[in-house]
């Protein structure tokens, strides 16, 4: 008995506003095979989910349409809701009424005629529709966190304490990440080393994680809950298992002229290093565009001094394949290039520096040794001038749309430091608005205007001119007494946008995760699913997925974590039915599909094939459905029509096209 | 190596030395330009009004005539190229002015933004070179330290004059290092001289002058180079220093030996 429901969903008003459900009921009661059709307005609801199971039971139907939202939102939910019904889950589809309709129309005219046409085609469809079976795959018991900053050592932690084996891969030498290079962390002002490298040793010393450090991911294939990863372990030049971190290499070694990345530029490092002292691994590296012996082969110097016998100037890279159930990415930040922003003399002034260069100035460990000193002759700043969103909240293309969202708590902090710790000190803050909502954050500002007397000024700079004294002429303009500023400076520090770390968009596109047009990672859902890719099995933690400061990113963190244990905890996945499938008496076996096949999912087989009563052996193609990701290209490139997607054969789609066009 | 040139009408009155100095440079450095034939003036200041075109077209018919010759357009005046330059942009992506100038125009074929827009200073830089410039110097300026004033005109907006970074220019910098000198880098050397405000409000344009050359003096700057009229009668009459500030190409006459054969020519 074959026999199609229709359940349109007015959403609220969602789709009601604008589309007149009533015409659509009445329009889809009138297409071949439909027997029922009725309107709700939470078709989503467990009152609306009831409607639909009783006219399943009661009316015999052979499948459904429901015009609602995206499937994206709500197709697994009216999928097992037809379960229960006794309904094959895939005779359910969805006709977007919601994003693909009422969300981007304004008249209600031109929304019913769209609403029905896609109706007529979800149902053109669902009557082409066969019943399918999810088959099931196993899950590796094994995480793999992209990333050893804060976001990723807190993840793997978390994971870790559940019982899960965990390896980092952090392509720097050590983990820690952008926190590492923080002097002190708001609203408390504890110290950022402090509560950071205790973390950083658990994650060492913890039995089920691994990290691979100087590493970075080269390879993704697989598919949630069973991924392959190759990681390739650039050579750090020193043997790990010898190395006693000493540390008299790096004392010993001659070349000492490049730039110390932890200290962000400001002082220099040998050739042979560990970022900082509390590094971890505490094994250095050779960089090998600075080491004198790997590029002239005269030298050797840290081999002699070296008791351990550790270093190995013949190390290769070395690549490791590993599998894991899970992949959580955390990225994190980079603070972007101020190349456009020549207006605050950044390249033409020593004295010009950004946030997280002042951050390195204050640490007792940086270039200064914690003294507040000018770059350019050493001396300590009378007046220093914060400037706030450069690069941020851009209109332009020359920096970024996005509010930072950290930078006006840290120049808070900066200020108040400053204040606290050399009060002779001028400090203004110039700012377009002030952002500090979080817990005890617009306390803090308050405190740093009110009792440590920081002089804040809404409005922007448009200039900073270096004088031939040397000091900084800060041109700017005050917004509330409308007056143009001129402001005697000896030290800018700019609050630099920040930006997803450039390897990302690598990275999402070994994963095929989706990232958005800031290069951020795009969750599965923006409210309802914030850790999750949209690809299954992939998760998010940190910046990577948007602007965040830490206490936000721990909680990211282990909200990602505990995806993944919900994932790893599993010991069967159901897989998606919907795969390619080669009709094997028409395959000539060409090697079209296989050649454009991202996953590697089809081989070919010789098979033996009575053709009208003529027997003989075919190469044929094979689809290996624990693989395919039913993608569709290959029944695109398919030259005879042989592939077809299940679910969405290509039949469905001309009958889906035949229905819009008719 | 041939271009259309616009000199414009400032290059013939008052500032005719820009002219004069350009051309003998040309010369020595090897291109031609071919003056146009009956251009008129671009207007001295872009028209923003976005449904006037008799404004914009004295522009149009210069660029259309540079691309019959199939030449690209060299200009000298800063505001000239300002204005042509934006011009040709409206008549490359904006369809209504592009039309209704056509419209107008009743060319052959219509003007669709085909011609290239050149200041002498990128010629110099992107066709001839500035290694090429240093090589054809005789008379190199050694020991002199001089700064380079670009105002707005050349600079800005950036993303259609595509000229230079519009907030750390490297351009007349170059040119100086090329011909022997020492460039002066000095912060307000892309900031407004107050332009025609120097008509209504002296008193302004006299305070954006003197951040200026009060600047370039502190930085020690013996003289400024400047590719603007307006920009060197500014910076001349309203500001209290003695600085010299004269045209880039009489500096680059002086170097490549042509100058004093301009000088007994000319009458300016």
């Amino acid at each position: 008995m074959h026999g199609i429901g229709v359940f349109v969903c007015h959403c609220g008003s969602n789709i009601a506003a604008t589309v007149d459900v009533k015409k659509v009921v009445e329009m889809a009661k009138l297409e071949p095979g439909v027997v029922h059709a009725e309107d709700y307005q939470y078709m989503c609801s467990e009152a609306g989910q009831e409607k639909i199971a009783q006219a399943i039971k009661e009316k015999n139907l052979s499948g459904i349409v429901v015009c609602s939202c995206s499937p994206r939102m709500h197709e697994a939910t009216f999928r097992k809701c037809a379960e229960k019904a006794g309904l094959n889950p895939y005779m359910v589809e969805i006709a977007n009424l919601r994003e693909q309709c009422s969300w981007i129309h304004k008249d209600i005219e031109e929304g019913t005629e769209k609403a029905v046409i896609l109706t007529r085609a979800a149902i053109a469809k669902v009557n082409l529709n066969t019943s399918l079976e999810a088959g099931e795959s196993g899950v590796i018991k094994r995480a793999l966190v992209i990333g050893g900053g804060i976001a990723g050592i807190q993840t793997a932690l978390d994971i870790a304490d559940a019982g899960y084996e965990v390896d980092i891969v952090e392509k720097t030498p050590s983990i820690g990440g952008k926190m590492a290079q923080l002097d002190k962390t708001f609203p408390t002002l504890d110290c950022s080393a402090c509560i950071l490298t205790p973390k950083m040793v658990d994650a060492a010393a913890h039995e089920k994680i691994n990290l691979y450090t100087y590493s970075e991911v080269e390879k993704v294939s697989g598919f949630v809950g069973d991924f392959t990863v190759e990681i390739r372990k650039k050579a750090r030049y020193v043997n790990m298992d010898k190395c006693t971190g000493c540390g008299v290499c790096m004392e010993k070694c001659p070349s000492k002229k490049a730039k110390s990345e932890f200290n962000s530029g400001l002082s220099n490092r040998p050739a042979i290093y560990t970022p900082f002292a509390q590094a971890i691994p505490n094994v250095p590296v050779i960089d090998p565009t600075q080491c004198i012996k790997l590029k002239t082969g005269k030298c050797g110097v840290c081999e002699k001094f070296c008791q351990a016998g550790a270093i190995d100037y013949k190390q290769k890279d070395e690549v490791i394949t590993q599998k894991y159930g899970a992949i959580v990415v955390a990225t994190g930040f980079e603070v972007i290039k101020l190349d456009n922003y020549d207006e605050y003399a950044y390249s033409q002034s020593k004295d010009v520096i950004t946030s997280l260069e002042l951050e390195r100035i204050m640490n007792a460990a940086g270039p200064t040794k914690g003294h507040l000193e000018r770059l350019s002759d050493g001396k300590p700043p009378k007046n220093i001038v914060f400037i706030q969103c450069v690069g941020s909240r851009c209109a332009e293309n020359k920096g970024k749309s996005y509010c930072s969202k950290i930078c006006c708590m840290y120049t808070a902090k900066h200020a108040m430091l400053i204040r606290d710790k050399y009060p002779d000190v001028n400090v203004t803050v110039f700012y377009i608005d002030v952002r500090t909502p979080g817990k005890n954050f617009d306390e803090f500002y308050r405190r740093a205007v009110e009792e440590y007397g920081v002089n804040y000024v809404k409005g922007q700079v448009g200039k900073v001119a270096p004088q031939a004294d040397g000091s900084l002429l800060v041109h700017g303009v005050d917004l509330i007494d409308g007056k143009q500023l001129k402001i005697s400076a000896d030290m800018v520090v700019l609050a630099a946008a920040i930006e997803p770390n450039p390897t990302v968009r690598n990275i999402a596109t070994m994963l095929t995760a989706s990232i958005d047009t800031n290069n951020f990672l795009t969750e599965a859902h923006p409210k309802l699913r914030p850790v999750e890719s949209p690809t299954a099995g992939v998760f998010l933690s940190g910046v990577c997925q948007g602007p965040k400061d830490i206490p936000e990113t721990v909680s990211q963190a282990g909200a990602a974590a505990i995806k993944v244990v919900g994932l790893l905890a599993k010991d069967k996945l159901m897989t998606n039915p919907c795969t390619a499938k080669a009709d094997e008496l028409l395959c000539n076996g060409c090697s079209a599909c296989a050649n454009v096949c991202p996953y590697g999912a089809i081989s070919y087989e010789d098979k033996l094939i009575n053709d009208h009563g003529i027997r003989k052996t075919h190469r044929v193609a094979v689809v290996n459905s624990a693989l395919c990701q039913g993608c569709g290209a290959c029944t695109v490139a398919c030259p005879s029509g042989v592939m077809d997607l299940q679910g969405f054969s290509n039949r469905q789609i001309i009958a889906e096209v035949d229905a819009i066009c008719r | 190596m041939k271009y259309s040139y616009y000199p414009g009408c400032t290059l013939r009155t008052k500032a005719k030395k820009l002219d004069a100095y350009a051309r003998a440079s040309a010369k020595v450095l090897g291109f031609e330009m071919e003056e146009i034939e009956n251009w008129q003036c671009c207007g001295g200041v872009y028209p923003l009004s976005g449904d006037e075109i008799a404004s914009k077209l004295s522009s149009v018919r210069a660029l259309n005539e540079a691309k019959v010759k199939g030449q690209e357009l060299v200009t000298l005046c800063s505001a000239c190229y300002h204005v042509v330059k934006r011009v040709n942009d409206d008549m490359r992506n904006v369809e209504d002015i592009r039309l209704r100038a056509n419209n107008y125009m009743k060319l052959d074929e219509p003007y669709l933004g085909e011609t290239e827009v050149l200041h002498f200073l990128e010629v110099l830089r992107d066709r001839i070179g500035f290694d090429e410039v240093k090589k054809k110097v005789v008379k190199p300026l050694t020991g002199r330290k001089i700064g380079a004033y670009y105002g707005c005109l050349l600079l800005r907006p950036s993303e259609i004059l595509g000229f230079d970074n519009p907030e750390n220019p490297t351009v007349m910098e170059n040119l100086i290092r090329a011909l022997g000198a020492e460039p002066v880098i000095y912060p307000y050397r892309n900031e407004c001289c107050g332009g025609y405000i120097s008509l209504k409000d002296k008193e302004l344009s006299k305070n954006m002058c003197d951040t200026v050359m009060n600047s370039a003096e502190s930085f020690e700057a013996e003289m400024l180079i400047t590719a603007c009229p307006l920009c060197q009668y500014n910076l001349t009459k309203n500001a209290q220093s003695d600085v010299p500030v004269i045209y880039f190409t009489e500096l680059l006459a002086e170097a490549l030996g042509v100058k004093e054969e301009v000088d007994a020519n000319g009458s300016f």
